[in-house]
């Protein structure tokens, strides 16, 4: 296992890139720890497949240094980098059995034979396929030709890193479940490093340690799943991570108090604002609907089983609030902001609040 | 009124749909919840007329369609991937089957903005899809199905494509489009979730068969089986087998968990009791929830809930709390049942309702 | 998948059935009643039964033209197909090549067959023919018209040139519906590209392959223009196939029995193969 550094690392598709906007990957520095759980987060562009492409090799970045260990190895191929990778959808070898694609990796390394049987033996009791090592791999389901994938990376012992790719995309959502278990059990008990890229914020939420959250070619955020919900730094992430993402409304800051239409809002600090447009962010988790606070009109309130999510109106901009499975609405409702989840972001970015 | 009256479909020697009967009325918004061919495809095919049925039949509106073909009924259907003619601008795209049916210009160009300004795509009009994102494209395929005023919209896991916060808000506009276009709509996904929030009705669909029908929040809360329950259940349901003896399961060590008033009645033997992941909770939510020892395997944790992954007699249970709840591998914790949150089902994986009493 | 049922669709096929019973049914009963009888001319016509069935599968030469289109259609698949996998591996899978490759491959089918011939009848020739006249330069005592192994060598890198591109194009179609996480996947796991080969492009061009060798077989086995325009079926009878000798006996002896006997044979052989050829797909196509 390796720890991974990613020293200034910038990529553009094109030939001659000039402008910002010709970078797919504008400027990516951070440090992916030994032994780490890390998700890459964001939508579709943010160039998160990039990044992971460029660690396993398979992409050369056009400016920038890519350590392993802290060994330079911006210019070697994916084979000589010596890391694994779970694709979007299973890659196995159709017409071997479940125990040639794992001995696979290893017989193409000139591995001897005693030692292919012990380790793809092994591997086959950690992703659980002991039982079909006999069976071809063309006739498994889906969540079993991903775990050959993962298998064929595991098996090999002395890799840097396990990459995934949105790894969990073709598989029916109760199986999403116990794969995503495995992977963290997995993980906890060999410490491998591992790297997660997905635009699903259940998946890298649950599966890191660590998520990295991307936005138009850089990164915006690093942080725990925790610090991502609670403490997001830019705007984006609010909206991105959460569901509902958070309610973001234009303020005016006076002190300890945030003036939203007709409405004052009491913060839990002196927000240390700069300039440019302010703005008042809240998790509808931290949306409290009761008796006393600000008036609201509903719009509507959807039944999610476990919760339900309420759509107001508040000073004429939409904002959305969870309340329990079993709780009612009172007949007049009003909100109230839990000072504990209020961040004041300035032209996008979260500002810190003094005493 | 759509209806299927005890369609089978049968091809070489598997059943795909077996002995389907479903009203679908006017108006309404269903959803087919199934995990992956389950045969919620194959049934919108049934349904859309482009397979016939190998017995049973397909009526609209009291008139029997079976094996009317799809031409000439109108009928709508959005898929998995964008669908939308590539070289055509978004306009003509949504304009397609109109022009098709000859309807004339001034009343094309007042139905595609009126589709476009619905669906948001008026700024994208003079586009052609592949210079759209993702979204954009399914809305493209939306908006023309929606135009075409068809009496039925089959949409097969229409979301499916798109990222994660896309799909957050095109589901969110989705009831609201379809509200305001009044067909039946019939919607295909294997998430939970999706259904729920769409709303309307919901029929779980396991190995081609329906194994419930109703409004989405009454399946969710009363499935009809066990079958059903886990269909419709996302985390996972967590089941356990029990005794019943007279007032209460048997649990090990002693522990008695209630059985539920209405269900005091039934006769004493083995059931399956389930209970849904946030229905279990590691503080006693109040005085009849009875607390159980399992052995943590794993905790997933979104910063806002926690998942905790359990074993508990060789069975895995999810647990899911709200804030943050970090425990070790192998840690023992005990985790209350929750008597008013439980579902029972007796030995064929029905679920248990309360005896009638005698008038 | 069942279609729709509908009582128009008799009427559209209908074209079709009146096509193929005027242009194969009622010529391929002709043949049949021709088979069975002997003619000397003037319309007249006497019983024969079997007999020439029996005359045609106990001759020599009947077995000798048999033998040539096998070994043909064995050496031609022989060379054809890893030649035309060989080709289709080294094409360029994006970028301009790509149309330049694709149109370069498909000029010779676009050829017409006896043209094809004429072409190499007049390349090959020894007195004006660029190969022909270079090769025997070169010091190679070549010679199509006389020595039966040239006739041979001429007529199969004829056929090597006009139909290793179907072999090409076919393979190329299923290489490039290869996704690149395969490629990807397999480098990761250290394969080389041998392995790639042959567990990654082999299994995935399956299916097309099978499609190519079945084509070229039956192709290959009902040739008659090429060799007819170039060497004629000789020198000798070396390269008399069965449609050579068919047609020789037809229109140039105009024995009108024994040919008529020699095409239902010919056209059992052909309805024979493509029998195995459809079988052969159905139950791949099942498997998998």
């Amino acid at each position: 296992m390796a720890r991974i550094d990613v020293n200034h690392i910038r990529h553009s598709y094109l030939p001659n890139p000039r402008k910002d906007a010709d970078f797919a990957l504008r400027e990516v520095h951070h440090t992916f720890e030994d032994g780490g759980a890390y998700a890459l987060l964001g939508p579709s562009g943010c160039g998160k497949t990039t990044l992971l492409n460029i660690i396993s090799g398979l992409l050369h970045p056009s400016h920038g240094q890519l350590l392993f260990n802290g060994r330079d190895v911006t210019s070697l191929s994916t084979q000589e980098r010596n890391i694994a990778q779970v694709f979007q959808f299973p890659v196995i070898y159709d017409t071997m059995t479940v125990y040639d694609n794992l001995a696979f990796p290893l017989r193409n390394r000139g591995v001897p034979e005693a030692d292919v049987d012990r380790k793809v033996r092994e591997t086959l009791e950690m992703i659980d396929l002991a039982s079909w090592a006999k069976k071809k791999a063309r006739g498994l389901t889906a969540d079993q030709k991903q775990k050959i994938s993962l298998g064929r990376g595991l098996v090999r012992s002395d890799v840097n890193a396990i990459l995934f790719d949105e790894p969990l995309t073709v598989i029916d959502p109760h199986m999403k479940w116990v794969l995503r278990s495995q992977l963290k059990q997995l993980h906890r008990r060999f410490g491998y490093t591992m790297v997660y890229v997905t635009h699903d914020q259940t998946e890298a939420l649950t599966f890191a340690d660590q998520v990295v959250v991307m936005y138009d070619g850089g990164i915006v955020q690093i942080g725990t799943p925790a610090e991502l919900f609670e403490r997001p730094r830019h705007t984006f992430v609010g909206y991105f991570i959460g569901s509902p993402g958070m309610n973001v409304m234009p303020v005016a800051i006076d002190g300890r108090t945030a003036t939203l239409g007709s409405q004052r809002i009491e913060l839990p600090g002196v927000p240390k604002a700069g300039g440019g447009a302010v703005e008042l962010g809240i998790r509808p988790e931290y949306v409290r609907l009761g008796r006393e606070g600000m008036s609201v009109s509903i719009s509507k309130v959807e039944d999610l089983g476990r919760h339900k999510v309420v759509r107001a109106r508040l000073e004429g901009r939409e904002i959305a609030a969870v309340i329990g499975e079993d709780e009612t609405l009172p007949a007049h409702p009003k909100v109230r902001f839990d000072p504990a989840g209020i961040n004041i972001y300035a032209d996008s970015w979260r500002v810190e609040m003094g005493a | 009124m759509l209806e299927l009256r005890n369609v089978t479909k049968t091809v070489g020697a598997a059943e795909q749909i077996r002995d389907v009967s479903l009203t679908l009325q006017h108006g309404s918004l269903n959803v087919l919840l199934g995990p992956t061919l389950s045969g919620k495809t194959s049934l919108m095919r049934l349904m859309a007329g482009l397979d016939v049925p190998t017995s049973g039949s397909v009526w609209f509106d009291g008139q029997n369609v079976t094996g009317v073909p799809v031409q000439k009924r109108k009928i709508a259907m959005v898929y998995q991937q964008f669908i939308n003619y590539p070289a055509m601008t978004v306009y003509e795209n949504i304009a397609s089957p109109l022009r098709v049916a000859g309807v004339e210009q001034a009343r094309i160009d007042s139905q595609v903005r009126e589709a476009a300004a619905l669906l948001k795509l008026t700024p994208y009009l003079d586009r052609t899809p592949l210079n759209l994102s993702g979204g954009q494209q399914q809305r493209t395929a939306l908006a023309r199905a929606i135009v075409k005023n068809a009496s039925l919209v089959l949409l097969d896991e229409p979301l499916a494509n798109l990222d994660y916060k896309l799909r957050e808000e095109l589901r969110a506009e989705l009831p609201r489009i379809f509200a305001a276009a009044g067909t039946i709509f019939v919607y295909a996904t294997t998430e939970p979730h999706e259904a729920l929030l769409l709303g309307g009705n919901t029929a779980t669909l396991s190995e081609g068969r329906i194994t419930q029908f109703g409004p989405t929040i009454d399946v969710f809360r009363r499935p009809i089986d066990l079958v059903t329950a886990r269909t419709f259940a996302d985390p996972p349901l967590n089941t356990i087998v029990l005794a019943k003896k007279s007032a209460d399961f048997l649990l090990e060590g002693g522990v008695k968990l209630p059985v539920p008033a209405e269900l005091v009645g039934i006769a004493d033997g083995n059931y399956t009791v389930g209970f849904q992941p946030h229905h279990l909770s590691l503080e006693r939510p109040n005085a009849s929830a009875v607390p159980v020892r399992a052995k943590v395997t794993i905790t997933e944790i979104t910063g806002s809930e926690s998942f905790i992954h359990l074993d508990f007699a060789d069975v895995r249970w999810v647990m899911l709390t709200h804030g943050i709840r970090d425990f070790e591998t192998d840690e023992v914790v005990d985790v209350f049942i929750d008597p008013r949150h439980i579902m029972v089902f007796d030995e064929h994986g029905r679920a248990v309702t309360a005896p009638k009493l005698a008038a | 998948m069942d279609k729709t049922w509908n009582n128009k669709a008799w009427f559209l096929v209908l074209p079709v059935l009146v096509l193929v019973a005027f242009s194969a049914v009622i010529p391929l009963m002709t043949v049949v009643n021709y088979s069975v009888q002997d003619t000397f001319g003037n319309n007249v016509f006497f019983w024969a039964g079997t007999e020439w069935f029996e005359e045609l599968l106990s001759s020599r030469r009947f077995w000798e033209a048999m033998a040539r289109n096998l070994i043909f259609s064995f050496i031609i698949l022989a060379i054809e197909v890893p030649l035309g996998i060989f080709i289709a591996l080294n094409m360029p899978k994006k970028g301009w090549g790509v149309p330049v490759c694709l149109v370069l491959m498909a000029l010779p089918l676009l050829i017409p067959w006896n043209v094809v011939g004429t072409i190499w009848q007049v390349f090959g020739r020894n007195d004006i023919g660029l190969l022909g006249y270079y090769v025997n330069a070169l010091g190679i005592d070549f010679n199509y018209v006389q020595d039966p192994f040239d006739a041979w060598v001429i007529i199969i890198v004829m056929d090597v040139w006009h139909w290793t591109s179907l072999v090409v194009l076919l393979c190329y179609a299923g290489l490039v519906s290869i996704p690149d996480a395969f490629y990807q996947a397999a480098k990761i796991d250290g394969a080389s590209r041998w392995a790639v080969f042959r567990y990654i492009q082999l299994p995935k061009m399956q299916r097309v392959l099978l499609i190519a060798v079945l084509l070229r077989f039956m192709d290959s086995f009902m040739i008659y223009t090429e060799p007819f325009v170039v060497t004629g079926g000789g020198p000798g009878n070396s390269t008399t196939f069965l449609s050579i000798d068919l047609v020789k006996t037809a229109l140039g002896q105009f024995d009108l029995g024994p040919a008529a006997a020699m095409s239902l044979v010919y056209f059992l052989i052909i309805l024979l193969l493509s029998w195995v050829f459809y079988t052969v797909m159905t139950n791949y196509d099942a498997e998998r």
